[in-house]
């Protein structure tokens, strides 16, 4: 690097380096176009929309900061912040913890092996539409499947699921757990034969028990993929909507009513789209949050 | 790298010459494959039930107690949805869109993957920060703003909403960006230096080697487009513009309809076999392609 670069080479480095620009440009331009239009400029534009009263014929004033105080007083939002955190703290463990499990159950040489990750994966492929209906009617209170099955082990009074305002949450973090769990799953199995097998072997050399083996060779290796997939199943935790909008649309009465669901009453149903925004900018903060503080304590954990 | 599904990677438990271990070995495997059974009928019963209801009578779908398999079968059940509902229009839209929205995202996210991966020009890093950024971003956060810019150029209520909305995601240029990265450079500076232009190494050598991670972003990209409820909820209104599952959920909310529920759940099986048809052909490359997303953040 120490060489005087001539003049000719560096006029061709300089050429090369356009030319560069030029064709990584080109061939990145397609997409760009459509992710910028629809998606950069979108985020930009909610924080310009949630500081005014923009609705639905578009006559927008500047309000400052009211539609934010408006949202501390709020008591939908309130609630709608609550159910969200309810939801997000019991379906994120138990999708974490279903789907690894399911992913050890099927990391080895079994057989059928192809059929039973089918069959994990399946609800997950499946629309919601399809799933809200079915589990709609196998929730139904009085003759539905699942509370004739509860009623035949014993269970005096099954609950009433969907609709009842107590039920009506677990059973909703019930269907997206079993809608879900695949995806984790293969996210998991993907990590797991990441692991190499001459750990397991030296770990059993040494005389390490199942167990043993478990806590001190899955449990570190996998860390990477729990990290990922606490991330993802936070934002999804965080931003649930269709399984809930379909199944009971935030009832009954407020007991399913979560951040999106006032994100999409606010702006498609009472046409208040600045307010809406302000919604939709808790939950882009939030999310932002989770996730940087999720890395913060992954790198010190690395640490 | 992309990593294989394969069991014969897989360390096996337990595996030692010792004769005591072999009653131990046989108790639990015959505990994995008892919890395997019982996990997997839990899984699939909603849709163990959800095919028998769709060929029962309205009045059977209910009974006490449950009755798995219907008496009679009444398969025209499967030919009165089609009269009852617009399911051939329905099925049309789907079609149309699940169609144009694979072909434009797997073309834009491979060709931007490619600018991405392979040539090297000032600012390429920070823009693809910017690209993986928003992955993270909930899309109900900005649904509202891109609702008001969509109705601004007049695409509300139009199928080209839909196109828009979904054909440009940052997930498939990540997808393919992550694959190209595991092809070696030599091969792209070899052609190079043959004199092959950026495009004709992409087109001759980049293409046909990611024929796989193709498949997956398609098959991906197919499904979710197939399966999307709330974009042509909140953007399509004219009935002869409804996808499979707008239809569906507008049909069954419908209080003619709302009693039939051996018809409802006929029109569920129609709306899920196409996707369940495709899963079955490319399971591998769903696989891949979710594996592949998930390595390295």
């Amino acid at each position: 690097m120490t060489t005087v670069v001539e003049p000719g080479l560096r006029r061709r480095r300089n050429r090369l380096r356009w030319r560069n620009t030029v064709s990584g440009w080109t061939f990145i331009l397609p997409n760009f176009v459509g992710f910028a239009l629809l998606t950069l400029v979108p985020i930009v534009a909610l924080i310009y929309i949630s500081f005014t009263n923009w609705n639905a014929f578009g006559a927008a004033d500047w309000m400052g900061l009211k539609n934010y105080t408006r949202l501390f007083k709020d008591r939908s939002y309130r609630v709608a912040l609550w159910n969200t955190v309810y939801y997000t703290v019991f379906h994120l463990p138990l999708t974490l913890a279903v789907s690894l499990g399911l992913a050890l159950l099927l990391n080895r040489k079994i057989k059928a092996v192809a059929f039973f990750r089918t069959a994990a994966f399946f609800p997950y492929i499946t629309s919601v539409v399809a799933i809200a209906i079915v589990w709609n009617l196998l929730f139904s209170p009085e003759y539905g499947p699942i509370n004739q099955v509860l009623s035949f082990i014993g269970v005096d009074n099954p609950p009433r699921w969907t609709v009842s305002s107590d039920w009506s949450m677990p059973a909703i973090i019930i269907v997206a757990t079993w809608r879900e769990m695949g995806y984790y799953m293969i996210l998991f199995l993907a990590g797991l034969q990441a692991i190499p097998r001459e750990l397991y072997e030296a770990a059993r050399v040494d005389g390490a028990s199942s167990w043993g083996r478990f806590r001190n060779v899955t449990v570190p290796c996998l860390r990477p993929t729990t990290f990922f997939v606490t991330v993802m199943l936070s934002i999804e935790s965080f931003k649930v909507f269709d399984l809930i909008l379909v199944m009971t649309d935030g009832g009954p009465g407020q007991s399913t009513f979560v951040l999106s669901q006032m994100i999409f009453n606010k702006a498609f149903v009472e046409n208040q789209y600045g307010y809406a925004s302000a919604v939709s900018v808790s939950l882009f903060v939030i999310c932002l949050a989770i996730t940087v503080f999720q890395f913060l304590v992954n790198r010190r954990i690395e640490r | 790298m992309s990593p294989r599904l394969a069991p014969e990677r897989v360390p096996t438990a337990g595996v030692s010459a010792r004769p005591r271990s072999a009653v131990r070995r046989r108790i639990s495997k015959v505990t994995l494959y008892g919890t395997l059974i019982v996990a997997s009928a839990f899984l699939l019963l909603p849709f163990f039930w959800l095919l028998m209801s769709s060929l029962k009578k309205d009045n059977d779908v209910f009974t006490v107690p449950i009755r798995w398999i219907p008496e009679i079968f009444e398969w025209h059940n499967y030919v009165d949805i089609w009269v009852n509902a617009d399911m051939g229009i329905w099925l049309k839209n789907t079609m149309i869109l699940s169609i144009v929205v694979t072909l434009l995202q797997v073309f834009t996210g491979s060709f931007a993957a490619y600018g991405f991966s392979r040539i090297r020009f000032p600012g390429r890093n920070a823009l693809f920060l910017g690209y993986v950024a928003t992955i993270a971003v909930p899309w109900q956060a900005y649904m509202v703003p891109q609702f008001i810019m969509l109705s601004k150029v007049g695409l509300t209520n139009t199928l080209w909403s839909m196109i828009a909305l979904q054909a440009f995601g940052a997930f498939g240029v990540f997808l393919m960006k992550q694959f190209y990265e595991t092809v070696p450079e030599e091969l792209s500076e070899a052609a190079r230096v043959d004199g092959l232009s950026e495009f004709g190494i992409y087109r001759r050598i980049m293409l046909p080697l990611s024929v796989p991670a193709i498949a997956s972003l398609a098959l991906l990209t197919f499904v979710k487009t197939w399966n999307d409820y709330l974009g042509p909820r909140i953007y399509l209104r004219d009935r002869d513009l409804f996808t499979i599952q707008l239809g569906l959920k507008t049909f069954t909310a419908d209080p003619q309809h709302a009693s039939q529920f051996a018809l409802v759940m006929t029109g569920s099986v129609l709306s899920v076999v196409p996707i369940a048809i495709i899963f079955m052909a490319g399971q591998r490359y769903f696989v891949e392609g979710i594996a592949t997303s998930g390595m390295k953040g």
